[in-house]
């Protein structure tokens, strides 16, 4: 690891990438955190409320079932596309021609716009004429998703895993990659068993990117907007409105400026929070 | 047990390539065949769905649009990122750690929380419905990933390059365009790839901040879905030619895609 | 402990073999004896680690077979061999104390714990990694590293071969020479046959009792360090071992004479090379290589000083000859005579020996 040389002409290379962040970031923000304190009846005319749009949101019930909703969906989602993604990628060949072709498919969905994969699972899922909805109906399994909870919960999860597991896969196949022969090697000499040689070296040496996939995953999990919306639009009833939907309805929909601002910025704070949690749990091993 | 374990990957990969080949299938076909029954292929195969897309200006039109911030984007959030992940990678200043982590923070923003503002900052500034405002508002979260991206690779070249070139002469952005660039090449592949991956897929922002003149594929197929009723043919048609670009893109960056992914910068 | 030997060995990385230069190992027939040290010398790419990798099991070879003692393990995997093998890298079990790292071929054994206890405390106290037990193999040292390595080879008792690809790579330079001579001093003490593979001539010169250089997939020379230095038996030898390395000089053989410019050159041993032979060499290591009142007529061009000896360039006949003067001897200028002495002056035609 080089050492890095103190500078402070560096700030010329990092200010336009400041500047462009910042305009969309902290400008924005700073129009949300006034909105939150304040209340408007319209022809911008403000007057400050303090906490009370914040109050409101904390307390309001419908803000707590989209985040049970939330946490529910993201919890469902990692437990799933973790584990079988990993469980891809260890059963994936090590080298060999199919691998890149393999690969190459499944990146496929990743780069789908999420509107055309929201409408693809929405035409695919419909009971009657939709090719998973037709055939589910046909084994004499009741399913109408823009009817059932339950059956919008599991389309929505069945896209999300059909959308996102592969990322999983990209990341923990190149993570195996990286392990050199040597330890496969002396691994068959020191007799072990392929179950050890998943816990005691493939295991660790995955971490590291085992960590940023689960990051990711919950990062984007909980921030998820368009596919949910499109596919199911929240329904039936507000079943499957998770917490982007939620707000956007809010802002968008109703325009509430202050109640949008608060919760907003709620919203922010608790993916904020839960990074961070998630990020010292797993890399508190490696300071060891 | 051993000798199965090709099975997973290859279910898997049946899995999604399922709803592609569902998507194709319905775009081939008619509205009456796809309301009417349900098969398998196309029974009546037509190229209308398709006719229509090429032909009629708020179809195509869609697709140019949303080519044209992508590519827009790409090219800001890679030009602006590389001498910033320069000098992350090599340098130590007031700030640089912080900063860094604040990058990042903004690839943790939920577009939710900025599609009302960016609606009220851009309509501010008069880019309202222009493929630049896409553009800008995509930086959001695509300039902290190239920066982070470009470290990670720039930090695997020694510094003992940089060092050498400048004991030989070189200006800075001479050595910078001319020697350093062509080494990370590699880097700026994958940077560029995700960058484009994120902004072709993002659609909130997308639609928030264009209404007609730059209007995104995106918003030309909702339109459809809800207005002249239940077009599922055009619809699909639409959507498969969205697939596409991002098969090109993969196609030409696989080999570098498991080299990104390595480096675990994703 | 076991004697190892190579019958008919061939291997090629290609599945259809279409010129010479696509085996990795060409023909060879080999054999260790029981409880030696050895080494494989050669520069990369001559074929060493695929031998290597042979023996280990890690690699089916194309041709030929492989047996330890009387047994014939050529379709046997690695860890049906009983072999030990340590890489370039530390390949430790990050995850498991040093205790557990030693310990985990003995348990995939399913030995019970009294006997693992023991065992893995005898290789401990052998390698001196007693006091770190009970850390974590991960905090180690990359020296540390490599004896863990060592060590969960070591811990079986009828291991049949120690095979060591290159393990000093990663360890730093002043730490070499301590692992280098806790090698030596392992093999003295368990006395397991053990084989070397390296680039390095100083560590097979001083762990091996026989050498074995390689070169593009055939043995050249395989003896003693002594005999691979007095006497190599292919300019390539003469070359690769000794720093500086042997000096070739062009030459003519007339009647049973061997000459260099005009000079008469005397041999070690009467020369008998074939008729046939296209490029005639002499041989001789600048150790070997005196002035003289009088000799092979030279001119001094450079004197280098190395520490111990000075390294002194002379040319003559367009040719460059290297010898060594120690302290206190004198350096003539300009125009000087060389003498070889005959005892180490070998004839080669077309690079092998011919004498």
């Amino acid at each position: 690891m080089s050492t890095k040389v103190p500078n402070q002409k560096a700030w010329w290379l990092v200010l336009p990438v400041v500047v462009l962040v910042a305009f969309n970031a902290v400008l924005p923000l700073m129009t949300v955190v006034n909105y939150s304190v304040q209340e408007t009846f319209g022809e911008n005319v403000f007057f400050f409320e303090g906490v009370k749009w914040f109050e409101q949101i904390l307390h309001s019930k419908r803000f707590h079932e989209s985040l049970q909703r939330q946490l529910l969906y993201t919890a469902i989602v990692l437990a799933i596309e973790v584990p079988l993604g990993v469980a891809i990628a260890l059963a994936m060949p090590r080298r060999g021609p199919w691998v890149s072709v393999c690969l190459v498919l499944m990146a496929m969905p990743l780069l789908i716009p999420w509107n055309v994969v929201g409408a693809m699972w929405n035409i695919i899922a419909l009971p009657d004429i939709g090719l998973l909805g037709r055939s589910l109906n046909a084994l004499g399994i009741e399913y109408n998703f823009t009817r059932q909870p339950v059956a919008a919960w599991a389309t929505l999860i069945a896209m999300d895993v059909w959308h996102w597991t592969s990322l999983v896969v990209l990341l923990a196949y190149a993570g195996l990659s990286a392990i050199p022969d040597a330890y496969y090697q002396a691994a068959k000499i020191d007799g072990a068993s392929r179950w050890a040689v998943f816990r005691f070296i493939q295991l660790p040496k995955m971490r590291r990117v085992l960590t940023i996939a689960v990051l990711l995953r919950f990062m984007d999990s909980f921030m998820i907007y368009t596919e949910a919306i499109v596919v199911t639009g929240g329904g039936p009833g507000n079943s499957t409105t998770l917490l982007s939907i939620d707000l956007v309805k809010i802002a968008l929909g109703q325009f509430d400026l202050g109640p949008a601002a608060a919760m907003s910025l709620i919203y922010f704070l608790i993916i904020l929070l839960l990074s961070w949690v998630f990020y010292t749990v797993m890399t508190r091993d490696e300071a060891n | 047990m051993r000798r199965f374990h090709w099975l997973l990957p290859f279910v898997f990969i049946l899995f999604v390539l399922a709803p592609i080949y569902w998507l194709l299938n319905m775009s081939f076909k008619t509205t009456n065949e796809i309301l009417g029954s349900f098969t398998l292929w196309p029974h009546q195969f037509t190229l209308d769905n398709y006719r229509k897309i090429f032909t009629d200006p708020t179809w195509y039109n869609g697709y140019l649009n949303s080519i044209a911030y992508v590519l827009m984007n790409t090219v800001i959030s890679v030009t602006v990122a590389l001498p910033a992940a320069y000098a992350f990678s090599r340098y130590r200043f007031l700030g640089d750690k912080h900063l860094f982590f604040w990058l990042l923070t903004n690839r943790m923003a939920p577009p939710a929380v900025f599609a009302l503002p960016f609606f009220q900052l851009y309509s501010a500034i008069g880019l309202f419905d222009t493929h630049f405002a896409v553009a800008l508002a995509h930086c959001l979260f695509n300039i902290p990933l190239a920066v982070w991206i470009l470290e990670g690779f720039m930090s695997g070249v020694p510094k003992e390059l940089d060092e050498t070139a400048f004991v030989d002469g070189y200006p800075f952005w001479r050595f910078f365009a001319r020697i350093f660039i062509p080494t990370i090449a590699s880097g700026i592949g994958v940077a560029a790839f995700f960058c484009f991956m994120f902004s072709w897929v993002e659609l909130l922002l997308a639609k928030t901040l264009t209404s007609v003149a730059a209007k995104p594929i995106a918003a030309t197929m909702t339109r459809t879905a809800s207005t002249s009723g239940y077009e599922l043919g055009l619809l699909a048609a639409a959507g498969a030619l969205t697939i596409i670009p991002g098969a090109f893109v993969i196609y030409f960056v696989r080999n570098y895609i498991a080299k990104g992914f390595a480096l675990g910068r994703v | 402990m076991a004697l190892v030997r190579l019958s008919s060995l061939r291997h090629s990385y290609r599945a259809h073999v279409q010129a010479d230069a696509d085996w990795a190992v060409k023909r060879l027939d080999i054999e260790w004896a029981n409880g030696t040290a050895n080494a494989l010398l050669g520069p990369s790419g001559c074929g060493k680690t695929t031998l290597l990798n042979i023996i280990s099991g890690l690699l089916r070879p194309t041709e030929g077979a492989v047996f330890f003692d009387e047994r014939d393990v050529t379709a046997l995997a690695p860890d049906e061999r009983n072999i030990a093998q340590v890489f370039q890298f530390p390949v430790v079990y990050d995850t498991m104390t040093v205790y557990q790292n030693l310990a985990f071929p003995l348990r995939n054994r399913r030995l019970e714990q009294g006997a693992v206890d023991r065992r893995v405390r005898e290789i401990a106290a052998l390698l001196d990694l007693e006091p770190m037990l009970a850390q974590r193999a991960a905090g180690l040292t990359a020296d540390g590293k490599q004896k863990i390595s060592l060590g969960r080879g070591l811990v079986r008792e009828d291991v049949n071969v120690v095979m060591f690809d290159e393990p000093l790579t990663v360890i730093d330079p002043h730490l070499k020479w301590r692992l280098r001579s806790k090698l030596k001093e392992l093999h003295q003490r368990v006395g397991t046959t053990m084989i070397y593979v390296t680039h390095d001539q100083t560590e097979a010169l001083t762990f091996a009792d026989q050498v074995i250089v390689m070169n593009e997939g055939t043995v050249v020379q395989a003896g003693t360090p002594v005999e691979l230095f007095e006497r190599p038996r292919h300019t390539f030898v003469g070359h690769f071992i000794g720093s500086p390395g042997m000096n070739v000089l062009p030459a003519t053989f007339d009647d049973g004479v061997a000459r260099f410019g005009g000079d008469v050159v005397e041999l070690a041993t009467p020369a008998r090379p074939p008729a046939s032979a296209k490029r005639l060499e002499l041989g001789v290591r600048p150790e070997f290589v005196r002035f003289a009142s009088d000799g092979i007529p030279v001119r001094v061009v450079r004197v280098r000083d190395s520490g111990r000896y000075r390294i002194v360039e002379t040319e003559a006949e367009g040719v460059t000859i290297r010898l060594l003067l120690t302290e206190g001897q004198l350096l003539p200028r300009g125009n000087a005579k060389l003498r070889f002495e005959p005892k180490f002056t070998q004839l080669y035609a077309d690079g092998w020996i011919a004498s």
